[in-house]
């Protein structure tokens, strides 16, 4: 920050796709040196801004400028030439190559191409900043923390020194994060200007120099991270006063509703995804699931809803008079009938539940179309349905008759947990709920959920930040690797703590 | 008893145009053009070879001279397949029309252009066959190697026309550059996953297109083979069969490998005239069914290659996907 020219300078950049702006009027310095937070809720336009940075998009006007230069970044390649390099959000990795073919991918290198030669600039990068890379080994063979160190090095081999970083700690672990953060920290001592685009505050305090608060495509302020408080950018990002606090109505009679025993599923190629669990899910109280990416929490709630056969194990749903039924090996529609209900938001939020190029009203119907009469489907109800979803939980769309592809993701995941909601369920999963939210829509998601646990629901949620678990769920149960590691209470549990259960079984002392 | 020395050098010759097509469908597919034009294309590639060589043979009367004689059927045929490749280019690129409709249209196109000039030219010879024999060219396309002998070595690898070792010279080429170059890893990150080779700058458009268009041009060599070298010049109407759905299937067989394709090439080139040489005596209907083996094994390599999972073997991840990058 020494300097007082900026390393990048963008002057009144505006850009818009079709009718939307995505970007309005914004201007922007980046210091050379510095870590750098761009803070806004979803579509506030902080990756449209970035892009245009590193040529995936062109602004309609406005100007950038590098080292003082005013420049034209046409392409991504041109913005490597200007030492720019870009991680974006959803990795840009051929799966099929190794690591070293991804990061020589698209460079102009005099010569042959050698993989070997590239192995070793790789490895010396590695050392540089502490990574961990295996250039012989395939992406797809790869962790998702992994992966995305392979798109950092990448970037660093292209030379580049200012690096843009999209929602880096979205797909990370608590311990990933930190090693992530202090290979940050590395660059930053070594000159490197690092811009990370993120939603969540207390990373912006963890990491950054600067924040600079983007809203519905404008800029709204600057300040230096050490001047400010999770409050008042929360207000900036907002445009409004919010409390920060998750709600946790205490449980009211809570009653076992599901007894899962002795839990056994291995996946269809025969790998043991969850060994021996055995829990209680209860109803009025949201049991939260915690656990590292593909520690087997998709079958657990997949097994519940039917849609995963068992190897052993039992799955008992309790009735208000105290009667029991097995689940396992019923019939998924049977079993949502009962009132089990799954909403299930995958990595990219389409892919279980919704049918993106269907409008809202007929994914409604995907729920309700057995319900006709006769030959005909009843199309007036889903369509009241989703009006009333549209207005009660603030959809952004044009209308019912949009499809949902059209949607962004937190309008998308609002039309799948409310049609679940709108089946009144007994028992509701769900995962990753609240995945790439911003603040806004993300506390209108807890808000339902605790709604629902006030009218008895059984909730059983699924969710990668460790924060919110904890201050959302009365229980959390943490697996690791598909054994229950622990079961801990909310309130008094302590995050290392959990982060510590989910890599390592047992992890520390757990209670009940 | 089978005569094997007799067998071979039929089974390739079966092969080759099969070969052309499969390379050419490789190099196309990998950049993510499933270019269901292949047969139409390879039809196309055929009969502009014969226009070319029947307007040559018109207008040069007696003396043909051998190098004209390859040289303008070749163009000829390079430059209708390209127009072909150019075409798919044109609507599924830049256009982005869905591929598999424009493919199956440029199937059934280049057909119909092929039977059109076809039977234009059977028309205008006045033959009373209804075929056309390009003879006197055919004889250079036929040409075997100059130092093979008579001995069963020769016969079964130096006497074949030299569109046949380009076949084969092709397709190894393409494995290598696939393989081993910058260039090969590029296209192969454009049909993967064209957003990520986007972001590594490199020109999606310009790869799809040259890659669809030399696909094309290498495919319709194996009509120009097939009409030249295998039916020593006579060209009929539908004669080509359906060795350009086959050349498709082979794209799958041999897994996106132009070097595996070689020897599948000659493999399914032997299967489909196996019939010939086993002897089954006067019954007719053994013969049909041999007659299906080709079509049988593509069955059940289909049926395999499902089966599969490693990743390596899979097709290219965005295969008949067209790609824009602003798209949200």
């Amino acid at each position: 920050m020494g300097s007082n020219t900026p390393a990048v300078s963008m002057r009144n950049i505006t850009k818009t796709f079709g009718t939307i702006v995505a970007n309005d009027d914004v201007s922007l310095d980046i210091y050379k040196g510095e870590i750098l937070s761009l803070l806004g809720e979803n579509g506030s336009g902080k990756t449209t801004l970035m892009n245009m940075l590193s040529g995936i998009y062109f602004p309609d006007s406005g100007q950038i400028s590098i080292n003082g230069q005013p420049v034209t970044i046409a392409s991504p390649r041109e913005a490597f030439d200007h030492g720019i390099g870009m991680i974006h959000q959803h990795f840009k990795l051929v799966d099929v190559f190794t690591a070293a073919e991804n990061i020589v991918l698209g460079l102009k290198e005099e010569g042959r191409l050698d993989l070997t030669r590239a192995g070793e600039r790789i490895r010396k990068i590695c050392d540089t900043y502490g990574f961990d890379v295996d250039p012989k080994q395939k992406i797809y063979n790869m962790s998702v923390s992994q992966k995305q160190t392979v798109e950092i090095v990448k970037v660093l081999y292209r030379g580049a020194d200012i690096l843009i970083l999209d929602e880096p700690t979205a797909v990370l672990t608590p311990q990933e994060t930190d090693k992530l953060f202090a290979v940050l920290r590395n660059m930053k001592k070594d000159g490197k200007t690092v811009v990370i685009i993120t939603h969540k505050l207390h990373e912006v305090e963890a990491i950054s120099d600067r924040v600079v608060v983007l809203r519905k495509g404008r800029y709204i302020g600057e300040m230096k991270t050490s001047e400010t408080n999770a409050q008042e950018m929360t207000n900036m990002m907002v445009g409004r006063e919010v409390a920060l606090n998750i709600d946790r109505p205490a449980p009211v009679d809570p009653r076992p509703r599901i007894r899962v025993e002795n839990l056994t599923v291995r996946s269809s190629d025969n790998v043991l995804k969850l060994d021996d669990v055995t829990f209680t899910a209860k109803a009025g109280e949201i049991l939260g699931i915690a656990g590292i990416s593909g520690c087997g929490q998709k079958e657990l709630l997949e097994a519940i809803a039917g849609l995963q056969p068992v190897q052993s194990g039992s799955i008992r749903y309790i009735n208000d008079d105290g009667t029991e039924e097995n689940l396992v090996g019923k019939d998924p529609l049977k079993i949502a009938d009962m009132g089990v209900s799954l909403s299930f938001v995958p990595e990219d939020r389409l892919g279980m539940g919704l049918v993106g190029s269907m409008d809202l009203t007929d994914n409604m119907m995907l729920r309700s179309f057995r319900s006709g009469k006769g030959i005909f489907t009843d199309r007036k109800t889903p369509r009241k349905l989703a009006e009333k979803v549209v207005e009660e939980l603030e959809v952004n769309t044009p209308g019912v008759s949009t499809p949902v592809r059209r949607l962004s993701g937190g309008n998308v995941q609002k039309v799948l947990v409310g049609r679940e909601i709108a089946a009144s369920p007994t028992v509701l999963l769900s995962a990753y709920a609240v995945r790439g939210l911003d603040i806004n829509s993300s506390y209108t998601i807890y808000e339902l959920l605790n709604q629902q646990k006030k009218e008895g629901v059984a909730v059983v949620y699924v969710g990668e930040d460790l924060d919110v678990l904890l201050e959302l769920c009365d229980r959390i149960l943490v697996l690791c690797s598909g054994r229950v590691s622990g079961i801990v209470d909310g309130a008094s549990a302590d995050k290392n703590q959990v982060g510590m259960m989910m890599t390592r079984l047992g992890g520390g002392a757990s209670d009940e | 008893m089978f005569d094997i020395v007799s067998f071979i050098p039929r089974a390739i010759m079966q092969g080759i145009p099969l070969l052309f097509g499969c390379t050419g469908e490789t190099i196309s597919e990998k950049s993510g053009s499933l270019n269901l034009g292949i047969p139409g294309v390879m039809y196309v590639g055929g009969i502009c070879g014969v226009i070319g060589a029947f307007l040559y043979e018109q207008s040069a009367g007696g003396n043909v001279n051998g190098f004209l004689a390859v040289l303008i059927p070749l163009l000829a045929c390079l430059i209708g397949s390209l127009l072909m490749g150019l075409l798919f280019s044109l609507l599924t690129i830049t256009l982005r029309v869905n591929q598999n409709v424009v493919g199956l249209a440029m199937t059934t196109f280049g057909v119909g252009v092929g039977n059109f000039f076809g039977g234009s030219l059977i028309k205008l010879t006045g033959s009373d066959v209804p075929s056309i024999a390009l003879s006197a060219t055919s004889k250079y396309f036929s040409k075997g190697l100059p130092f093979g002998g008579s001995g069963a070595f020769s016969k079964m690898f130096l006497s074949y026309g030299f569109l046949a070792y380009v076949a084969v010279i092709i397709a190894f080429v393409t494995a290598y550059i696939l393989k081993r170059t910058r260039v090969g890893l590029q296209l192969r990150a454009v049909g993967e996953n064209p957003a990520t080779a986007d972001a590594a700058g490199i020109n999606i458009t310009k790869y799809k297109y040259l890659a669809t268009c030399i696909g094309c041009m290498v495919a319709g060599l194996g009509g120009l083979y097939y009409v030249m070298d295998y039916a020593s010049g006579v060209w009929s109407n539908d004669a080509f069969g359906d060795r350009g759905w086959l050349a498709i299937a082979l794209v799958i067989f041999t897994l996106w490998r132009p070097n595996i394709a070689v020897f599948a090439s000659f493999l399914f080139g032997g299967l489909y005239i196996l019939y010939l040489f086993i002897p089954t005596g006067g019954d007719m209907a053994v013969k049909e069914l041999y007659k299906m083996l080709p079509y049988l094994v593509t069955i059940i390599v289909l049926i395999f290659t499902g089966m599969r999972n490693k990743r390596e073997n899979q097709p290219p991840e965005s295969l008949g996907l067209p790609y824009f990058r602003e798209d949200r």
